[in-house]
């Protein structure tokens, strides 16, 4: 259970975004073939697994075949998507100089454009992490994922949206960078983002013609089995990662900060921003694979070009720093995370109540001069 | 012909929708790495060393190699430590060897990484990555009448190649070549050279060791050196590739001469200046055609101060937006300190200082 954040005076706020510093360049010293091939044997896996999954399909009307192939196909979209897409994408093997892990030019199997991806979630989400009316990581702009933003009746349908949100995860990652609440309220307009809507009718055609027209009719009699099994893979990752992402900032604990608050922050602010904003998940070793390792999301916080299979060891590290300074460290399996998360989903669809505590942005970033400021209680 | 139609199938659009995004070639690579259509790569057909401090490699490249000039370098890439380096190699082969093989000499140096790789490493079967061919240190299509090669060390390998294309061609005209060696242990396709020169008419090759004994000619270039190979360089299209010192002394000559400058090729890195204090060095955009005085700041603000506005995010090495290719040139990394030099290589441009000359691809 996280103890409440401390106040931090400036100077160990640099001293602290040392120590991480120094974590980092010892991974950084240390990356090498390991990582290169651990970073092959996953795609090999993933390869392997779309290979498998999409030949068992066209078998798909032999129940056995449907369930292995559908399963196969749902862990290599799982794979591609998060352990590699979403990993290589931040520029994490950048160092191999290998053009086909190049961070800048990968493209992954899902409906959302690599580019946009690049910019909604590498810089927008990743620098200004938990900032409120900045990181529209926060809810999407479809959800009320925080007390600062203000009720309206809209809102009552917060669990509905999270649902559909869920189970359409990929098409709403997709629309993500085109910021449809400004577009409704007329903000940005339509002709603005006719390019992007451009780039992202072709990402969606060439995903939506793969896995339900080509595969489908190649497939033949089996043609409505692999249709159902390709829609079955598609549903299970969007469900699966709409999860684990939701248990990345929005436990019970994690802060969301206001735009002031992270004015002007130093190195050691902007690392203290991070953690106290984001949440791990625990589990064995193939949950953490199958999480694209965003279960150690403090870690990818902190390091988000770093490879995300050297999490697992940097977290040890990371807890001692933390401990030291006994700053907060969110984590528990996922259950209670995303418990907590679909219990704040449903909390927020209601307007607060004048003197109901809760998760108000109540984050301390920077030296504190009163040190009175509250951190809200864990679950 | 299954194999034609296996080819034919492999660059079919319809693999390619079915590939999507990967593409076709992500799938194959993995059990048939050289049948990929967009890479250039080679397998390494036979090894040899021709000196203690060389190994010479034979390669063939797959179907997607464009082919080569005589004299042109290429980029031969292969993984140490789980980083692809890559490095500019000039083949020594013919442009008409037979199957387009191309015969790589790569001499080591004690720093050098990829050359000592390759000359403990490199076997028969061995799959390399290559750029497709570069450089215009190549003979003109209509070749002159007269031809002087000069070479020293290692840069023998490009004049090689001419030498031997211009000998497949059955050139008529009248070709010398000043090859120098440090010694005759450490020199280059000796015999070779020894029995071209026996079979061709109008080929005069003299050789020179600059340490060794026994030497045809005494020391470094010279006039002499000169009037031993060629009654008149005046009037020879002349090709020098070799150690800075080589190219200086050549130039020096050409000049006292009045003559134009001879074409010319060296590998030998820059020293680098450490210095931001005192910056060094041109930053070329590659892209945009613009030039600009390295001013010693990140190249992103060197880029913006340019009049081009780069792609970037967080402006603090975090979020890899203003990743872009360097072509050329040593960058420094603000936050690691870390040098490198690499010639074709992804940087973030927003902690990267220029060490002197650095090209990129914008």
């Amino acid at each position: 259970m996280p103890t409440p954040a401390p106040t931090l005076t400036s100077e160990q706020l640099e001293a602290f975004g040392q120590e991480l510093d120094a974590i980092r360049a010892r991974v950084v010293a240390d990356l090498g073939e390991r990582d290169a091939d651990y970073i092959n044997k996953v795609i090999r896996a993933q390869r392997g697994l779309e290979v498998a999954g999409r030949a068992l399909l066209f078998l798909g009307f032999l129940p056995p075949a449907w369930i292995g192939g559908t399963a196969a196909l749902s862990l290599s979209k799982i794979l591609d998507n998060m352990e590699i897409g979403h990993n290589v994408m931040h520029g994490q093997y950048d160092w191999m100089k290998d053009e086909r892990l190049n961070g800048k030019t990968f493209e992954w199997d899902t409906a959302c454009p690599g580019d946009q991806w690049r910019h909604s979630h590498n810089y927008m989400h990743h620098t200004h992490t938990n900032i409120v009316g900045k990181d529209r990581d926060i809810g999407y702009g479809i959800l009320r994922m925080s007390e600062e933003e203000r009720w309206h009746p809209y809102y009552l349908g917060n669990p509905l949206y999270a649902a559909l949100l869920a189970i359409f995860f990929q098409y709403g990652v997709a629309l993500h960078d085109l910021e449809a609440e400004r577009l409704a309220t007329g903000e940005t307009s339509l002709a603005e983002k006719r390019g992007m809507l451009g780039e992202i009718w072709q990402k969606v055609r060439g995903q939506t013609l793969k896995d339900y027209v080509l595969f489908p009719l190649l497939s033949g009699p089996s043609f409505p089995f692999v249709l159902a099994g390709d829609a079955s893979a598609n549903l299970a990752r969007n469900l699966w990662s709409f999860m684990i992402i939701f248990c990345g900032h929005f436990p019970d604990g994690t802060q969301q900060f206001s735009e002031e608050q992270a004015e002007n922050e130093s190195r050691g602010e902007w690392y203290y921003r991070q953690l106290l904003g984001s949440a791990n998940l625990t589990g064995g070793k193939l949950f953490h694979v199958l999480a694209g390792n965003l279960s150690f999301q403090i870690e990818h916080h902190l390091f988000p070009d770093l490879p995300a299979h050297r999490y697992a060891d940097i977290s040890t590290e990371v807890r001692k720093v933390t401990d030291r300074y006994r700053i907060p460290y969110n984590t528990g399996p996922l259950h209670r995370q995303f418990g907590s998360v679909v219990r704040k989903i449903g909390k927020l669809a209601l307007p607060s109540l004048p003197g109901r505590g809760g998760d108000a942005p109540t984050g301390v970033v920077g030296a504190v001069q009163d040190g009175s400021q509250e951190f809200p209680a864990a679950a | 012909m299954p194999r034609r139609v296996g080819r034919l199938l492999l660059r079919s659009s319809l693999l390619e929708a079915l590939a999507y995004p990967h593409g076709v070639d992500r799938y194959v690579e993995l059990v048939r790495p050289l049948l990929v259509k967009r890479q250039v790569r080679a397998e390494v057909i036979a090894v040899r060393c021709q000196t203690p401090k060389s190994a010479t490699l034979s390669l063939r490249p797959n179907d997607s190699w464009n082919g080569i000039r005589a004299g042109q370098f290429v980029g031969l890439s292969v993984e140490i430590d789980g980083v692809r380096e890559t490095r500019p190699y000039s083949p020594a082969s013919s442009q008409h060897a037979a199957g387009g093989a191309l015969e790589l000499t790569v001499s080591t140096h004690p720093e050098g990484k990829v050359s000592r790789y390759l000359r403990d490493r490199a076997r028969r079967g061995m799959i390399v990555g290559l750029t497709q061919a570069d450089g215009d240190f190549v003979l003109p299509d209509v070749h002159p009448e007269r031809v002087l090669l000069i070479s020293g060390g290692s840069g023998v390998t490009p004049v090689m190649a001419m030498l031997r294309t211009l000998c497949d061609e059955g050139f008529t005209g009248e070709i010398g070549f000043l090859n120098y060696a440090r010694s005759s242990e450490l020199a280059l396709y000796g015999p070779e050279l020894d029995q071209l020169g026996e079979r061709h008419r109008g080929l005069r090759i003299v050789r020179g060791f600059t340490r060794g004994r026994g030497s045809p000619l005494a020391g470094r270039f010279c006039r002499e050196h000169l009037r031993a190979v060629t009654g008149d360089h005046a009037t020879a299209s002349t090709f020098v590739c070799g150690p800075p010192t080589l190219i200086d002394a050549v130039r020096g000559v050409w000049a006292k001469d009045g003559l134009a400058e001879p074409a010319v090729e060296t590998f030998t890195p820059p020293a680098l200046s450490f210095d931001t204090d005192c910056a060094v060095g041109v930053v070329s955009f590659a892209a945009s055609g613009r030039e600009a005085a390295n001013s010693g700041l990140p190249l992103l603000e060197q880029a913006e101060d340019a009049g081009l506005a780069p792609e970037h995010g967080c402006r603090m090495g975090i979020c890899n937006t203003c990743s872009c290719r360097k072509t050329a040139g040593a960058v420094r990394n603000v936050l690691t300190g870390e040098i490198s030099t690499a010639i074709d290589e992804q940087i973030r441009i927003c902690v990267s200082v220029p060490l002197g000359d650095v090209a990129l691809d914008l």
